[in-house]
């Protein structure tokens, strides 16, 4: 029989999206399915704020934006990938205008552009700080032209069906009734983000639980390069709220306790009254949110019921800028911490924001399994490399989004029918999601104590430095919250929109992630970029200049390979910023 | 402040249950929580079975809208300390047709959308080559708000049009048609007007302006379905002295 549908997408946001309307312009012949446990336009592409990188003027060049990228990432960043990268960034950037994505605008009417971290020119695209919403909405209301699109809202994927080497379909429990079907394809695009609900402390929404990364890990594919998690160095206390990168793109100073703009200490650069490229508050990512712990250790933070912060400052760039440019940066203050940026000091500290590595592959989006693709946060190709620039998630979306929409098309119309091991499969996963949760007897354990002990074990072991024996510690721990997930016992176990499944399958998924994220840390013993040894504190080329591929064993433990990394014209080097 | 405050529930189990009853919970009230945090502490600690939406925790996913003491409200953006001693009382969002506890059925909503046409219609379009629409600050500030909409469903909560007479097309939905209308780069005015000024588009608002005072980011739909309704009576207007093409 046929399958249900051509191309399937795990996931509505970005990439989703994006991969859905380059397969629907492909071939309109092809059924595409887009199953996402949100209404698309809920995804978290949606509090992206400040922008998203291609080169848009005369003064720049592809070269670079790819050397911006590739430094930034520490040199882990494939630069063949790289390339394809910068050089189909504007163009897809340019679509999105197309299609209607309100950029912020010169008063000659062209696109304007705004300097960002890590970045020597100023190629940065934006509308005002809510970049990722505008972007989100956009794509969507773009993608209801599309009639061959068929979406399941709403709909949460719970395993990938593989029979013969490859990837045939998805089972899925639809939220509203509770149940669950198979849904055949010919080819699967996993685009579901990033994970950062395993740590306690994230910018990410609650749906970032890596469901994707592990289907596809549970599926047999590798998760490339987990151990590079990045924290922003902007987070509001408490609640994790970023305050944008383009907040210091614009301007904004970083200080500690004493007023001192603490980043001149920590080879980032002078600090002069402008922002200057590439270096103090427009330095990268993981080497600002690095310094913040060395101010925390010198004494240097201010002591707040949520944790250290230092001070971001914005009040010299007065209120025409912080309301025209950061609108949203001034609505989250004054809502969330009773501030005003343009009287009053922001107070941050680092949070978790972005996870670099992710479902292994290529520059097409295809993974090692047949018929499995990838795109987005979700995916590893890997542009980020050891660390990701601000800006180029959002575009890495689109590029890559409609690269894997294309494979998979081509893909898809070449496929066999599904096979009749499927059906049986299906079968059996219905049975689990049934007894393991709804009718399961026994069992004493709350999900949410669980979920915070996994929590606060990867921010004990795996956050902005890391020790072997702090990891080592966390493998174990992560160990034994899998054997007590057997004996969760949920409050709920009715059909209708039960939500206490659904976290429990995400908590499960979770800490499948967590686990990767451990065993790939704790092998790799050198720092570099977003993962930082004090066992091992130097860049170690000769052993690590290598993406590490964390396979699931039969027995869910996790198996360390390497692969190399593509290096093409820009040999590794060291990073320099400000200077 | 005490530092316990009562969240009256409104529960609703389908399986279980004809109608909705409500449920106590006594939660803490940090200075810094919001209903949701309320919410959360429930689900996590007392009742897990309680159910709701909720994602970006940061008022832009438009996930978590709630009625809250009688008020549609954004529930991650509207803190507990507003309501002093207490108790708070959580409802689902009115006007729609309950799921599941504090979870509505917008399937409406998103039909709706489709109708009113939202991406650019343009008779010709530009190769990607040739760059990008130029369009100046004061073209995109025409639409700007209408662009904020995130689809959180609070003035269709709050419309009493809506209330009464589902079929019509409702505040948001409208706002967007606008906000494409407005746009410089788009000429699919045309074919808008047609699903919007039967009786159940814009005709069916009577202006009450709940819509523009509940929106949580500043959207002015009411505006928007007054400014439709003067283009759409000139359309009209139109109709009746000069032949399709001339207009």
């Amino acid at each position: 029989m046929a399958p249900t549908h051509d191309v399937l997408l795990v996931g509505g946001g970005g990439a989703g999206l994006r991969a859905a309307i380059a397969i629907a312009e492909t071939n309109p012949r092809l059924r595409i399915a887009v199953v996402s446990k949100v209404y698309p336009m809920r995804s978290h592409t949606v509090s992206a704020e400040g922008g998203a990188a291609g080169v848009a003027r005369s003064d720049d060049s592809l070269d670079e934006h790819a050397y911006d990228t590739i430094s930034g990432g520490d040199w882990m960043s494939d630069q063949d990938a790289v390339e394809a990268f910068v050089k189909e960034a504007p163009q897809e950037l340019i679509r999105l205008e197309h299609w209607g994505c309100p950029w912020s605008r010169e008063a000659d009417g062209r696109v304007a552009v705004r300097p960002f971290g890590g970045m020597k020119k100023m190629r940065t695209w934006f509308a005002a700080d809510k970049t990722g919403f505008h972007l989100l909405h956009t794509l969507f209301q773009t993608s209801l032209r599309y009639t061959s699109v068929e979406r399941y809202d709403e709909w949460f994927v719970t395993k990938l069906l593989v029979d013969g080497g490859r990837v045939q379909g998805v089972v899925a429990i639809e939220i509203m009734s509770g149940k669950v079907e198979a849904i055949t394809a010919s080819a699967v695009i996993i685009c579901t983000g990033g994970c950062g609900r395993v740590f306690p402390f994230t910018t990410n929404a609650n749906i970032k639980n890596g469901d994707g990364m592990a289907l596809a890990y549970r599926a047999g594919a590798p998760l490339k390069d987990m151990e590079f998690v990045q924290y922003h160095p902007t987070g509001l206390p408490f609640t994790g709220i970023l305050i944008t990168e383009a907040a210091r793109a614009e301007g904004g100073h970083l200080i500690n306790k004493d007023g001192y703009r603490y980043l001149q200490d920590y080879d980032l650069g002078k600090p002069e009254p402008k922002p200057v490229f590439r270096s103090m508050e427009l330095g990268p990512r993981d080497r600002l949110s690095q310094a913040f712990m060395k101010e925390v250790a010198k004494g240097r933070t201010i002591d707040t019921p949520y944790g250290p912060v230092v001070h971001l400052d914005l009040r010299h760039l007065g209120k025409k800028i912080i309301t025209t440019k950061l609108p949203l940066v001034r609505e989250l203050c004054l809502k969330y911490e009773a501030l005003d940026p343009i009287t009053d000091l922001i107070p941050v500290r680092p949070v978790v924001h972005y996870m670099m590595g992710g479902v292994h592959t290529d520059m097409n989006g295809a993974t090692p399994l047949a018929g499995l693709y990838a795109a987005g946060e979700a995916a590893c190709v890997s542009i980020n490399g050891a660390n990701r620039l601000g800006s180029n998630s959002l575009t890495e979306c689109l590029v890559f989004g409609a690269r894997a929409g294309r494979a998979a098309a081509e893909y898809a119309s070449t496929a066999k029918d599904p096979t009749p091991a499927i059906a049986a499969q299906a079968k059996d996963e219905q049975r689990r999601l049934e007894q393991d949760f709804l009718r399961k007897t026994g069992g004493h354990e709350r999900l949410a104590t669980l979920r915070v002990q996994m929590q606060k074990t990867m921010e004990a072991s795996a956050g902005i430095y890391r020790a072997g024996d702090a990891l080592a510690q966390a493998a174990s721990e992560l160990r034994s919250l899998q054997e007590r997930l057997c004996t969760v016992s949920l409050d709920d176990r009715s059909r209708t929109f039960n939500t206490e499944r659904i976290a429990a399958l995400e908590f499960s998924f979770m800490l499948d992630v967590a686990e990767a994220i451990t065993a790939s840390a704790l092998r790799r013993e050198e720092s570099r970029g977003a993962h930082q040894r004090t066992d091992f504190p130097a860049r170690d080329d000769q052993r690590f200049l290598a993406h590490s591929l964390a396979h699931r064993g039969a027995d869910g433990s996790c198996r360390i390979e390497y692969t190399p990394v593509t290096i093409t014209r820009w040999p590794p080097a060291e990073r320099v910023y400000g200077r | 402040m005490a530092d316990k405050i009562t969240m009256q529930v409104t529960r609703y189990r389908p399986e279980e249950e004809s109608g909705a009853t409500v449920q106590e919970y006594e939660v803490p009230c940090p200075k810094d929580w919001v209903v949701l945090d309320g919410l959360n502490y429930i689900k996590d600690r007392l009742d897990g079975s309680l159910s709701y939406r909720w994602s970006c925790r940061m008022g832009v996913c438009g996930s978590c809208g709630m009625t809250v003491n009688g008020e549609p409200k954004l529930t991650c953006e509207t803190f507990l300390s507003e309501y002093g001693a207490g108790p708070v009382r959580v409802e689902p969002l009115r006007n729609f047709p309950v799921i599941r506890d504090l979870v509505v059925e917008i399937g409406d909503f998103m039909r709706k959308l489709v109708a009113v046409k939202p991406w650019i219609i343009r008779d010709q379009e530009k190769p990607l080559i040739e760059g990008e629409y130029l369009q100046t600050p004061d073209e995109l500030e025409e639409y700007r708000q209408f662009s904020m909409c995130i689809n959180c469903m609070l003035c269709y909560s709050a419309c009493p049009i809506y209330g009464l007479e589902p079929a019509f097309i409702g505040p948001a939905a409208i706002a967007l048609a606008q906000r494409y209308n407005l746009d410089s780069r788009d000429q699919g005015n045309d074919e808008r007007l047609e699903a919007l000024s039967v009786h159940d588009g814009i005709w069916g608002c009577t202006f009450v302006g709940e819509c523009t005072a509940v929106c949580p980011k500043h959207v002015d739909p009411a505006g928007a379905i007054q400014r439709y309704k003067l283009t759409a009576a000139l359309e009209e207007l139109k109709s009746f002295v000069l032949p399709r093409k001339a207009r």
